[in-house]
């Protein structure tokens, strides 16, 4: 893959909590291309989801740099807030918004921030609710919704702000069991019509089937990167063997 | 020479309390000197009139008050670490005067808050509504920012992160996703302020501010008798604290049963 294809670059990103003395990354480097699915996987505490939400700095790096589109958005001057309109983020417990409707969560940030009319915004966000088969579902608040379809809602409404990148942040760790198809299979048909995906996820099966790249990630290093089938059935770090022999 | 209260009772009385028993001529009396001779019922409802308006004005400038100061509060607490330059020391500056502000407000007497409002800051003005509806505002204020701090620090903190995600700023976030959740987790509680805030502004006799307790209090003075004109007061206040309560679990059942 080209260098003009580099979506998000992040280049030796270090974060360091002050509160417990914690290093949480320690030197992340990886390059994500367009439409590319890269998947990031390692115990808990490996600092995988650090990685990810420093990618649209809800954790600011306390060193290094992330590259979006070429702007250095970890540099003080960039205005982060419209960087973050072009990357969607799906969080582990959804995080709707409870006090308004499906509909108003997934127009609120398109009217206010694209400026599109409302009949606009609302003809996209019913749409996209077609396409989940959420669309009866437009006027029901998120307590009104099973988890499986909350995260769904949470996925289209990153989708509204026609974002350049989708990042995930464990997407179905909180879910029932007999949710996480669902949820799965919204994001597999994402990823095959070329959405550029970040995932951090224990769904090792979505994992080899979907990731054009896996990283496996500990001790806030990026241990192995490869295809699936290269770190799923012949990894090369000690560290990997030892975590996929405990989750396969 | 005006006639006295003793000398019209007898005129006025009917029948059949002047040849009833004693005790109810007596009670009779009672009431005739304490609410009707002299009109003197139109002082309740003076005290009754500047009570609500007190209270209510009181309220806005509470709530507004409160508000600011919550967030400044707010913002200050979760964002100190990562800002930096004349915006830190901006939010820096106006966080310590709340803190200031929260200090001396819930520090002193109301009553004393008050006495200096009308005796010595606003000393040349003679409006007493408007000096008493500052004074209670801005010693609400501070009740209603921590309550509305305490709402606002309830709210899961994957709401901002959510507005963030999308690219909403952090006073958009706090505008159109995280205030109208605090607000309504608030709402009864903020309600109860009302209430407690209605009684608070009994003390606004002590500036000569005509309310129900100095309506009662200048009218048992001049009846030479305090009994009917203090309970009078003290129905006027619990007729309104009953109503305002019923309204309260009103709209906090209401709340409980939307969205849940």
């Amino acid at each position: 893959m080209s260098a003009e294809n580099i979506i998000i670059e992040a280049k030796n990103v270090q974060k360091h909590f002050k509160e417990g003395d914690i290093h949480a990354l320690d030197g992340v480097s990886l390059d994500i291309h367009k439409g590319e699915v890269v998947v990031v996987i390692g115990p808990s505490g490996s600092g995988k989801s650090t990685f990810l939400r420093c990618l649209n700095l809800l954790e600011v790096p306390t060193g290094g740099q992330i590259l979006f589109e070429g702007t250095d958005i970890t540099d003080k001057k960039t205005d982060i807030n419209v960087h973050r309109q072009k990357m969607g983020m799906v969080f582990q417990h959804f995080n709707l918004f409870p006090h308004m409707t499906i509909l108003k969560n997934m127009t609120l940030a398109p009217m206010k921030l694209l400026k599109k009319p409302q009949a606009e915004a609302e003809a996209q966000a019913r749409a996209l609710l077609k396409r989940v088969g959420l669309e009866d579902r437009a006027n029901a608040y998120p307590s009104q919704l099973s988890g499986g379809q909350k995260q769904r809602i949470a996925i289209v409404r990153a989708l509204c702000m026609d974002p350049e990148v989708m990042l995930f942040d464990e997407p179905t760790s909180a879910l029932d069991p007999e949710m996480v198809g669902e949820v799965l299979e919204v994001m597999k048909e994402l990823a095959r019509e070329g959405m550029t995906m970040v995932v951090v996820t224990h769904e090792m099966g979505f994992a080899r089937e979907m990731a054009d790249r896996v990283i496996f990630m500990a001790e806030g290093k990026i241990v192995e990167e490869g295809a699936p089938e290269e770190i799923f059935t012949a990894p090369k770090a000690a560290r990997t063997r030892d975590f996929l022999a405990k989750v396969l | 020479m005006r006639p006295s209260a003793s000398q019209t009772w007898p005129l006025v009385a009917p029948d059949w309390i002047q040849n009833g028993p004693e005790w109810l001529n007596d009670i009779g009396y009672d009431v005739y000197k304490s609410f009707i001779f002299d009109d003197r019922y139109q002082m309740y409802i003076k005290g009754l009139g500047n009570t609500l308006l007190l209270t209510f004005l009181a309220l806005l400038i509470g709530v507004a008050l409160g508000v600011v100061i919550s967030l400044v509060r707010v913002s200050w607490d979760k964002n100190h670490t990562e800002i930096q330059g004349p915006g830190k020391f901006f939010l820096g500056f106006f966080n310590a005067l709340a803190k200031v502000y929260l200090t001396v407000i819930r520090g002193t007497p109301m009553v004393v808050q008050l006495m200096i409002m009308y005796f010595v800051v606003f000393a040349s003005s003679r409006n007493k509504v408007m000096v008493g509806a500052l004074s209670f505002g801005i010693n609400s204020g501070a009740y209603v920012a921590e309550i509305i701090r305490g709402g606002i620090m309830s709210i899961d903190a994957g709401q901002m992160e959510a507005g963030r995600s999308l690219g909403f700023g952090y006073v958009s976030t706090m505008r159109h996703i995280i205030l109208p959740q605090a607000f309504k987790a608030v709402l009864p509680t903020l309600a109860n302020e009302f209430i407690v805030l209605l009684k608070e502004t009994a003390v606004a006799g002590y500036v000569g501010l005509t309310d129900v307790t100095y309506a009662g209090n200048i009218i048992g003075g001049n009846c030479y008798d305090y009994l009917f004109p203090l309970l009078m007061s003290a129905l006027i206040y619990l007729i309104l604290v009953m109503f305002f309560t019923f309204l309260v679990g009103k709209l906090e059942r209401r709340l409980r049963s939307s969205e849940r």
